[in-house]
């Protein structure tokens, strides 16, 4: 089914472009970060390293980015046993109920976030949550388990369960049978779902900028209110920095997500 | 006489332990989602007792009337774009030989990854007036003044798009790579023209994608929050930042949970009605 060039070009012309405009935004926040200038000129004019110095020698950023480095690494270590447990419990059980669950444990992503994050503000300023390091962790972790559970459960759907039963008629009780026989199959997509879930805590801003202050500012909140005030080329460092935080980690989660799909 | 049928008695353990593997998920989201949404829920109907006047408000008065109308009106906009752009993407990443696929499934997913925060910073930087898209397009000649660009309703389209294409791109991909080729080819050999067949045979069978990505779209810029906030310069006022500034600024909260209530019920009615074609978990497991 050959088809006739012009059409063809065009189309690839125009997907081209599309695929430009999706990389954009990456492309000039690199350079933008090396910038010699305070003004954001492009290309700039000359390069430095003085924003990453910036960046790094502003004791109130490192405290956010350590902030935020402990949300994270907080939240993987909660949300992912919590959410490979339900997502046994999904893939195991049956019926109506356990449906009605696993779209419950999603409404992290229905439900606007904005109407989470009053709703969470409210409920922490009753419970004297606001601004604390609990109250920004137990946030995240609820926000990170439908990224576990996504994963996990997809990863529990290319599993074949039989082998755990045989595993317990061998005399194995269920958790040893889990531990031995199932997580090392599916751990690639626990992986991957914890460190979506890290992505995710770091990423988050919108329930921080209600529930974080005085020491416990997350970087987000502080980038945020930074932009909001005036373009600060500082944030392209920072931004350059996230940027390949987050590829590399992507990478690593596809990396093993790929090898248990084969 | 019943009989206790023993692999019953198993199923119902069985169940019993699943519920409890559960339990701690479900114990936070109930009191970091179900709890708030509900304490919000009541707040709206509540004044020193139960009353109305919230709601009245909200459908009487102009600001919120205005703010709704922009809201659904940049979501079907940014809904319309990232069809418009995604679909031929999608339709290349499924037809393309090896590394092509990987690297326009690469160009989709790293930005998917990438913060919104540093996204929305740089289009800030990309559509400002001194910046690269305005000296662009004067250095072609194009326009002999700076465009506004940001700041505006324009520049919240620009970036929201940016960041939902991917919503759209991912489930089209995931429908469009299942059609099997074949189906194209015997359309061909039936004397079907490439658009003909297109339109006949591919474009239906990729509806699902189309109905899950769009839905997503739609509903996600609903609620969103940072990007109108940054770009839109403080006056393309969208749901979330009534919300929000009614909280914020005037600490009212009755206002801002009714404003809340009605985006929530908008969002789950789309949901609930698309549910009924397509899996909700399927749609969701784009994400």
């Amino acid at each position: 089914m050959k088809q006739p060039l012009l059409p063809r070009i065009l189309f690839g012309a125009f997907v081209a472009l599309v695929l430009i405009y999706l990389i954009l935004p990456l492309l000039i926040i690199v350079p933008m970060s090396f910038s010699g200038t305070r003004f954001l000129t492009f290309p700039p004019p000359s390069f430095s390293l003085r924003w990453y110095a910036e960046y790094f020698g502003n004791p109130n950023w490192m405290q956010a980015t350590r902030i935020s480095l402990m949300i994270g690494a907080l939240t993987v270590l909660i949300a992912t046993p919590l959410g490979t447990a339900a997502a046994y419990a999904i893939s195991n059980g049956n019926g109506r109920l356990m449906r009605a669950l696993h779209l419950m444990l999603m409404l992290p992503l229905i439900v606007p976030i904005i109407i989470i994050a009053i709703g969470i503000f409210f409920i922490y300023a009753k419970v004297g949550l606001i601004s604390t390091l609990t109250g920004l962790v137990l946030a995240n972790v609820m926000l990170g388990l439908p990224y576990v559970i996504t994963s996990v459960v997809a990863g529990l759907q290319s599993f074949d369960p039989t082998q755990e039963m045989v595993a317990r008629s061998l005399g194995m009780n269920r958790l040893r049978a889990f531990l031995t026989v199932t997580l090392p199959q599916i751990k690639a997509s626990v992986f991957a779902g914890g460190i979506f879930a890290f992505i995710s805590a770091i990423d988050e801003t919108i329930i921080a900028l209600f529930i974080s202050g005085g020491r416990y500012q997350t970087l987000t909140k502080r980038m945020f209110t930074a932009l909001r005030d005036e373009i600060d080329p500082t944030i392209a460092s920072i931004s350059t920095l996230l940027t390949a935080a987050s590829f590399l980690l992507v990478l690593l989660a596809m990396s093993g997500q790929k090898r248990t799909a084969t | 006489m019943s009989v206790i049928d023993p692999s019953d008695r198993y199923r119902r353990r069985e169940q019993g332990l699943m519920l409890l593997l559960a339990s701690p998920a479900v114990i936070v989201i109930v009191a970091l989602v179900v709890l708030p949404v509900g304490w919000l829920m009541g707040q709206s109907f509540y004044d020193n007792g139960f009353t109305l006047e919230n709601y009245r408000r909200i459908f009487s008065e102009d600001v919120y009337w205005r703010s709704f109308i922009l809201t659904f009106r940049i979501a079907l906009m940014v809904t319309v774009l990232t069809l418009i752009l995604g679909y031929p993407v999608a339709y290349a990443a499924a037809h393309v030989r090896r590394p092509w696929d990987v690297l326009i499934l690469s160009f989709v997913i790293l930005p998917f990854w990438t913060s919104v925060l540093v996204r929305a910073y740089a289009w800030l930087v990309l559509l400002q007036r001194t910046g690269v898209a305005n000296q662009v397009l004067e250095r072609l000649g194009l326009i002999s003044e700076p465009l506004a660009l940001v700041h505006n309703e324009l520049g919240t389209v620009i970036a929201t798009v940016h960041i939902l294409l991917p919503f759209m791109v991912l489930p089209l991909y995931s429908t469009m790579q299942k059609i099997p080729r074949e189906l194209m080819l015997a359309g061909a050999s039936l004397g079907g023209g490439p658009l003909h067949s297109f339109l006949r045979i591919f474009l239906p069978l990729s509806l699902p994608g189309v109905i899950a990505g769009v839905t997503l779209v739609f509903v996600l810029t609903l609620g969103f929050y940072i990007t109108p906030e940054l770009l839109g310069g403080g006056r393309t006022i969208m749901i979330s930042m009534v919300v929000s500034r009614n909280v914020e600024l005037y600490n009212q909260w009755g206002a801002a949970s009714a404003v809340g209530v009605v985006l929530l019920v908008c969002v789950l009615a789309i949901f609930m009605a698309v549910g009924r074609i397509i899996p909700l978990d399927k749609m969701l497991g784009q994400k």
